[in-house]
């Protein structure tokens, strides 16, 4: 399953280098992370996508990353009520016949061409990952030239329904 | 007024310190009594000021044997080891050391020289990328920036060693920084949000295990290093007294329960007692303090302990349930724990059959070997070793059949006599790291058991003990093989010995004398007895070369793969 993971971590040389090796060190599978500068002088923000097997492996993983020194905030963000999204890059080929065509996948999908150019057109999109993947998948047949996905980056509601609990761990 | 001027200024300039004195400072405020070390070109800024230091420094003839030093040292003293390595093939070196103290949990800190900062990444000449390589096996790992760090940083480098589960910790130096002048630094506070180990356990979770303590038919205490490492023996004695619970160590907490206790079981594991491994199997409450639950002590999960509850108190929350469900996970200090738990004063289960069962285990298979058979048997060389030195001797021993042997023979009924690479299995730690328990405590009689194999893996370390005149017992069970992998090859791949057949020996008391030290060859019961007494007293250093039996293998034993209810060789 898959499960989305909150840091703030210490802006210190090295720490990406620590997440990512923990992970590899402790055998998690990781789909994206993302890592930016967060609300807080001196710390980030790092949200990451893992697959796991069951609640006792991302119980794992959450202590495992809580383990490390530089890390501050650990929060297994998946079962709350979250804002993710995710932004694509997509250049595209597009010949005046067909750019029509995509002009009109674009509309419903709230994208934008950010650049045009003879042959191709890049698009820019933003969503919850399930939406960037529909639209490269309806975009595809037309020739995707290059792509670039940024990761998901998340972080919970302002407002949590209440019937959404927090996942309790063993340890609290 | 001039005058004046001119004498401060000489008195500003006198006062300028480099990187390293900022260093040396830092590990004297640290109390550092003694460092092992070697030298090289970026750290010879460092070697400099060691120069007219009070520090003892100690120089191994390897890198990997100083940190293994280091490692002993730790275990013994209950105080970091310290480690200077120079840049590249001086720090690569100390790389198994590193994995072997974050393994077992021992404090260390160690200072790798690296190259100058504005050198750093253009493959200089000995520059080597020791934290990319040490990030997964440090606690933690800095590269000093700014010489004006360096106060600071050797603080929360001890600090993160020495706190919530030991480690070790590595900090890289440049040889720039460890050169340049600067004025002294301020003061710098630690600083370490992400870091704030929880010592006091859940008082709900206290309760809830003094309930399920009273309920138990059958108990049992599994009691790992963290006893050891929380120094909270006499506490795990009073409240397996006070509670009449039985307790099994790990192969690592050995000594942190006296193995002369009418409670205690012994060791489980996958060369561990019979009724220490029953014990785990058919308990109904298992109480885990400061253990892991390591494969070599689980055997295959899906048969471990299947009717117990499981309490485990650890200072590591990451190694609760990692395993093995647990029910009441109390994440704290074993010591905090475990008197919180006293003061409960809970009723005692009511489990005198449980109590039986396990005595009758304990009677009808302990622990054996032939007796018959002429030539020497490692198992009564550690019973002789054992009656010869009161079992009061620091034993310390490396990786294989001795080291099964000498866990199971040597019965500590005290702690922080046992040292011995658990968790990573080192061979080649068990001479070295004799050399820095023997520093810890220098009256205690120390035994350094050793493979054939593997002391050869240390050798050059005799130089050290007779250099320093350290009266370290070397005790080679000498069986002409890498013993454990000889084992396994007949066992499992139908004693096709591959390799593990070394009958091309230096005359180990020929390589002793080499380096000054005294040596024995003892062929048998009688030769050991007629010279035991004297060479275990005297204060010099000695080597002892036994010939034992080279067709033993240590038994019982759990197959990879087995339950701990499915030993094999339990009994003659
Ligand atoms: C550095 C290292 N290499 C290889 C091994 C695998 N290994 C485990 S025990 C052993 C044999 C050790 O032989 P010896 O030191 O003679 O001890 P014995 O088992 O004979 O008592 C070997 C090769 C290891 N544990 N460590
Ligand atoms: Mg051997």
């Amino acid at each position: 399953m898959k499960r989305v993971i909150c840091l703030t971590v210490m802006n210190r040389p090295g720490v990406l280098n620590r997440i990512t090796n923990l992970f590899s060190k402790r055998n998690f599978n990781i789909e994206s992370i993302s890592v930016g500068l967060s609300e807080h002088e001196g710390m980030s923000r790092i949200t990451c996508v893992v697959h796991v097997e069951d609640d006792r492996a991302s119980e794992q993983i959450t202590k495992q990353l809580n383990k490390q020194i530089d890390v501050i905030k650990v929060t297994d963000i998946t079962d709350q009520s979250i804002v993710a999204r995710e932004l694509a890059l997509i250049k595209v080929q597009a010949v005046p016949y067909t750019r029509n065509e995509i002009y009109s996948l674009i509309e419903p999908f709230r994208a934008s061409v950010i650049d045009v150019s003879k042959d191709s057109m890049t698009i820019q999109i933003t969503g919850e990952s399930d939406k960037v993947e529909a639209f490269i998948d309806l975009i595809k047949p037309y020739g995707i030239k290059e792509l670039a996905r940024t990761g998901t980056t998340a972080f919970p509601r302002g407002t949590q329904r209440s019937s959404q609990q927090q996942k309790s761990y063993s340890i609290v | 007024m001039l005058q004046e001027a001119a004498l401060t200024e000489t008195k500003t300039e006198t006062e300028s310190v480099t990187g390293a004195d900022l260093l040396l400072r830092a590990l004297e405020k640290e109390n550092v009594e003694v460092i092992f070390g070697y030298p090289g070109g970026a750290v010879l800024p460092i070697y400099d000021k060691l120069y007219d230091s009070k520090i003892l420094h100690v120089l191994p003839r390897h890198e990997q044997g100083g940190i293994h030093a280091a490692e002993g040292y730790a275990r013994i003293s209950g105080k970091p080891g310290v480690v200077i390595a120079t840049s590249g093939p001086g720090a690569t070196n100390i790389v198994t050391g590193l994995a072997d103290a974050m393994m077992d949990s021992l404090p260390l800190i160690v200072f790798t020289g690296q190259v100058a900062t504005g050198v750093i990444g253009s493959d200089a000449f000995q520059e080597a990328d020791i934290l990319g390589i040490t990030t997964p096996i440090t606690k933690y790992n800095y590269q000093i920036r700014s010489i004006e760090d360096i106060p600071r940083v050797v603080k929360e480098a001890f600090y993160i060693a020495s706190t919530g589960r030991p480690g070790p910790v590595l900090i890289d130096v440049p040889k720039d920084i460890a050169s340049l002048a600067a004025e002294p630094p301020e003061e710098q506070e630690v600083n370490l949000p992400g870091y704030q180990p929880t010592l006091k356990p859940n008082y709900l979770q206290i309760r809830k295990l003094t309930e399920a303590v009273s309920r138990a038919k059958k108990p049992v205490i599994l009691a790992g290093a963290g006893v050891l490492h929380a120094r909270a023996s006499e506490e795990l004695k009073e409240y397996a007294e006070q509670q009449q619970i039985p307790v099994i160590h790990t192969l690592l907490g050995l000594g942190g329960f006296p193995a002369n206790h009418p409670l205690f079981i012994g060791m489980a594991g996958m060369h561990g007692c019979y009724a220490a491994n029953m014990g785990l199997t058919e308990c109904d409450l298992l109480i885990n303090i400061g253990a892991r639950f390591d494969d070599r002590l689980t055997g295959n999960l899906n048969h471990f302990a299947p009717n117990a509850t499981v309490a485990h108190i650890d200072i590591d929350p990451a190694e609760i349930g990692k395993n093995v469900p647990t029910t009441i996970p109390i994440v704290a200090d074993a010591k905090e724990a475990l008197e919180q738990l006293i003061q409960q004063d809970g009723k005692p289960p009511a489990h005198k059959e449980w109590i039986e069962t396990i005595q009758q285990w304990q009677k009808e298979f302990p622990y054996f070997y032939d007796k018959e058979t002429t030539g020497l048997k490692p198992q009564k060389v550690m019973e002789m070793l054992h009656s010869k030195t009161g079992g009061e001797a620091i034993v310390v021993t490396d990786v294989g059949q001795h080291q099964m042997w000498a866990a199971q023979y040597y019965r500590f009924n005290k702690a922080d006599r046992w040292v011995t690479s658990g968790g990573l299995g080192t061979m080649g730690f068990g001479f070295p790291a004799s050399i820095g328990a023997q520093l810890a405590d220098p009256d205690a009689c120390v035994l350094a058991v050793c493979g054939d194999g593997g002391f050869q893996m240390s050798t050059q370390e005799l130089a050290v003990i007779k250099e320093l005149n350290l009266p370290v017992k070397i005790v080679i069970l000498n069986n002409m093989a890498l013993g454990m992998v000889r084992q396994w090859q007949e066992i499992f791949y139908e004693s096709r010995f591959s390799h593990s057949k070394i009958p091309v020996q230096p005359s180990f008391v020929k390589l002793a004398e080499a380096y000054g030290i005294e040596g024995y060859v003892i062929q048998s019961e009688e030769e050991a007895e007629a010279i035991l007494d004297d060479v275990l007293h005297s204060r010099e250093p000695v080597l002892l070369d036994f010939r034992v039996d080279p067709d033993e293998n240590v038994y019982p034993m759990i197959a990879p793969g087995k339950g701990l209810h499915e030993m094999v060789g339990v009994k003659p």
